[in-house]
């Protein structure tokens, strides 16, 4: 049964959108920025209409998307996997930014949800021919998509297009901001193989200034009491970082052995080779402070597992033998990534019109356009 | 003739802060005297009656964007709201196009004022030639035409070889040189402040440090020259310590401080592009030395950096949108809450810093007496209002104020003895 509740439907008239305006000593307005107060999916759940941040989210919140998962991870063993709860609906996969592991999960998710997807690829798209972000999603849009899920090289682009957009946008990467289905996908496959995310050790090496799944990481795990050691180069691990999550510990370190003491979690991030001129500091003295290989990975927990979000650069970051090693969960990421971003398509998608069962209980045809209209008319109603 | 009768009067210069009529004639002030003392029949009256009368507010530094970006602002639009913002003068900076580096542009300018201005506009000429920080601009043939003083704001003058030599020669012209203090290697790509709210939003963030350093390498240089030196929109803790520095060794060394970095700081920065301006906003604790500073005199002015862009450039992702907000119509008000009504400094004070301080750093005088220009700023310090931005004159929207609710703001502006704006 659906519990409706107040919502707020963002039409294409940004007017209606507060404005975020914080100044000294009051508040103007309630930030709109992150949130956007949305629907309750049966017993809790999630208040937002798009998935921008997990900054924003609660554990609760955090804990629902994952078990929402679950399902979805039995489906990958399934020999015939397509099923038919958004079938009918269209995903929009907006990527102005290289990427083709996310962009073949979030594909692979909608196929088999049943939904149809359209995709833009920076390469092929109008914006070479200098069409602003804002013209190439409202153009988009106006093909009647049901999500919009984007990756943009401009940190809050998401953000940006949601106050937008009168569709459910899902963050998919925004500059160096967040990467919210990767934090997701990554306490899923911790969670799986530790049988907890709760209050461990975590280590994540390389760039982290300018690593989005870093920031993801931190304001997911950092709500089960998670404890984040930080380590790479200085100017990559700067001291603000400690407190980017208040509440949360947070340390930075600069030697990679006393980083790994003790770790229940190592999550490596690439390092993107294009950044190693600047701050100059040559890939031999990267590999000589930071490289994972076994001896180091010897400091850590006797059961820590190595996570990668990927592309792996093997033998700067990582060595092939901890890659393919037993504590090396990289490809049960990937294979998870699938399963998150199922649960959050039918989240945003599904859970706009309709509370209900999730896809894997209860795959059956999309909710009639009678239904999903009158959710929102009852929403508007109540704002 | 237009007499201002019943208000109090509060004029920096000589110290005043008394009930007193004023009498305009023509473009002059004809007699300042105790209420009721003047009679002038058939005079024109402005009842003041519970409002402040001050000489008019001038503003350092603003962008009328005319010639070449008029779909942004026009020196109509944009002198426009100055007069709603009480302003009565406002120094243009020449990162216009063509960028004001030469005589003709200056006197274009000058022109389109004087036929479509509603205040005075004091134009300010590039420092070096269209303002590349190459070669040094036509300074003196400016200054015939009319700039008040030279800068390369949008940037800083680039060399310390080429700003020693701008300084050398505005020194014997004796035109102060406004400096846009970056060490722009400190800021590439960057488009806030560096810290924790940088850090989490993962927006490039500048470095404090881009600023002071900049700072110091001019310091030294008006040392080396004697040139006045006048730090524009300065906004850290640590450029007001070298000013302080400057003014403690007897250096002509002064600066400006505008209403967004003494209001506003990072942790105030959402995607929101009206939230982006260069100098970016800075650390709680900048915001805390400029306050101190605006109280002990380290600043000399308040000023705008009035700065419209219209909504094809501004309303777009974080990263692209070009730096700068509006700043005019905002002005009065946000120094009234920030300043006066919390307590920070006086209310002398503050019409100090908008107008004999900005004066002093131009070499000018503002005073409210008999045979003076009739430049008058008449504000409210009770007055509620809501700014909404749609409703504003700039041609632009580009305001993080939009919404804002206040309390007292401009009432009147008076332009050589003509009300430009009257609410």
């Amino acid at each position: 049964m659906a519990v409706s509740t107040k919502v707020i439907v963002r039409g294409g008239e940004n007017k209606q959108i507060p404005r975020a305006c914080r100044l000294r000593g009051f508040r103007m307005t309630s930030c709109a920025i992150f949130l956007q107060p949305a629907k309750i999916w049966r017993t809790l759940t999630y208040r937002f209409r798009d998935l921008l941040a997990l900054e924003p989210l609660t554990a609760d919140e955090l804990r629902f998307l994952l078990d929402r998962s679950k399902p979805s991870q039995e489906i990958q063993k399934h020999p015939l996997k397509k099923l038919a709860t958004l079938r009918g609906k269209t995903v929009a996969l907006a990527f102005f930014e290289n990427s083709t592991r996310t962009r073949i999960s979030f594909g692979t998710a909608a196929a088999r949800l049943g939904a149809d997807t359209m995709n833009l690829q920076a390469e092929a798209s109008s914006i070479k021919k200098g069409e602003t972000l804002l013209d190439t999603a409202f153009n988009l849009n106006a093909m009647k998509p049901d999500c919009f899920v984007m990756r943009h090289s401009a940190s809050g682009a998401a953000d940006y297009v949601a106050r937008h957009l009168d569709i459910p946008v899902v963050n998919a990467g925004d500059g160096t901001h967040e990467h919210p289905s990767q934090g997701l996908l990554d306490a899923l496959t911790i969670r799986d193989r530790l049988g907890t995310m709760e209050n461990l050790n975590v280590t994540i090496l390389g760039d982290i200034l300018h690593s989005r799944v870093a920031r993801s990481n931190i304001h997911l795990l950092g709500k089960f009491g998670c404890r984040f050691t930080l380590c790479g180069p200085s100017i990559w691990v700067p001291r603000e970082l400690e407190k980017i999550a208040p509440g949360v510990p947070i340390r930075c370190v600069y030697k990679m052995e006393e980083a790994l003491e003790d770790a229940h979690v190592i999550i490596m991030l690439r390092v993107q080779t294009e950044r190693l001129n600047d701050p100059p500091l040559s890939a031999n003295d990267y590999i000589l402070l930071y490289q994972l290989n076994a001896k180091r990975l010897r400091r850590a927990h006797r059961n820590a597992i190595v996570l990668h979000p990927g592309p792996i650069n093997r033998g700067i970051e990582i060595t092939p033998d901890v890659a393919d090693g037993p504590q090396s969960c990289v490809l049960d990421q990937v294979t998870n990534g699938v399963a998150v971003r199922m649960a959050i398509l039918y989240l945003v998608i599904a859970g706009a019109s309709e509370s209900g069962a999730h896809p894997a209980l209860e795959a059956r045809a999309a909710p009639s356009e009678e239904s999903s209209k009158k959710t929102k008319e009852s929403a508007n109603a109540g704002d | 003739m237009l007499v201002i009768k019943n208000g109090r009067v509060i004029d920096p210069a000589s110290k005043t802060d008394a009930a007193l009529d004023v009498l305009v004639d023509g473009e002059k002030i004809k007699e300042v005297a105790p209420p009721g003392k003047i009679a002038a029949a058939g005079a024109e009256v402005f009842d003041a009656q519970g409002l402040i009368v001050a000489p008019g507010f001038i503003d350092l530094h603003a962008h009328l964007r005319e010639p070449g970006q008029e779909s942004s602002e026009t020196i109509e639009t944009g002198t426009r709201a100055a007069a709603r913002g009480g302003f009565t003068a406002v120094c243009c900076m020449p990162n216009t196009k063509p960028v004001n580096d030469n005589a003709s542009v200056t006197r274009f300018i000058l022109d389109r004022a004087q036929a479509t201005g509603s205040v005075r506009v004091w134009p300010i000429g590039a420092a070096s030639m269209g303002s590349k920080g190459e070669a040094i601009s036509e300074i003196a043939g400016m200054k015939d035409a009319g700039v008040v003083a030279v800068s390369d704001d949008g940037k800083p003058i680039a060399t310390a070889k080429l700003a020693r030599q701008v300084m050398d020669y505005c020194r014997s012209l004796d035109l102060p040189v406004m400096e846009h203090a970056e060490d722009v290697s400190l800021a590439t790509g960057a488009v806030m402040r560096e810290g924790v709210t940088s850090t989490r939003l993962g927006l490039r963030g500048m470095p404090a440090a881009a600023e002071a350093v900049c700072v110091a390498r001019d310091v030294q240089l008006a040392e080396l020259t004697g040139a006045r030196l006048h730090i524009a929109h300065l906004s850290t803790k640590a450029s007001l310590e070298q000013v302080r520095w400057a003014k403690s060794q007897g250096l002509r060394v002064s600066c400006e401080v505008t209403p967004h970095h003494f209001t506003l700081i990072d942790e105030d920065v959402t995607y929101d592009s009206r939230f982006k301006m260069n100098p970016p906003l800075a650390a709680r604790e900048d915001r805390t030395a400029l306050l101190e500073g605006l109280a002990d005199g380290t600043v000399d002015a308040i000023a705008t950096d009035h700065a419209p862009h219209q909504a094809a450039l501004k309303d777009v992702e974080f990263d692209r949108a070009p730096f700068g907000i509006l700043g005019f119509e905002t002005a009065l008000a946000l120094a009234l809450e920030q300043l006066v009504d919390l307590g920070r400094i006086s209310l002398m004070r503050m019409v100090e810093l908008f107008t004999t301080g900005p004066a002093q750093v131009l070499g000018m005088e503002r005073k409210v007496a008999a045979g003076r220009p009739a430049d008058l700023t008449v504000f409210s310090m009770d007055r509620t209002w809501t700014y909404n931005v749609e409703d504003s004159s700039s041609k632009s929207r580009n305001s993080p104020f939009d919404g804002k609710k206040f309390k007292g703001g401009p009432m009147a502006t008076i332009v050589a003895g003509r009300m430009v704006h009257k609410n």
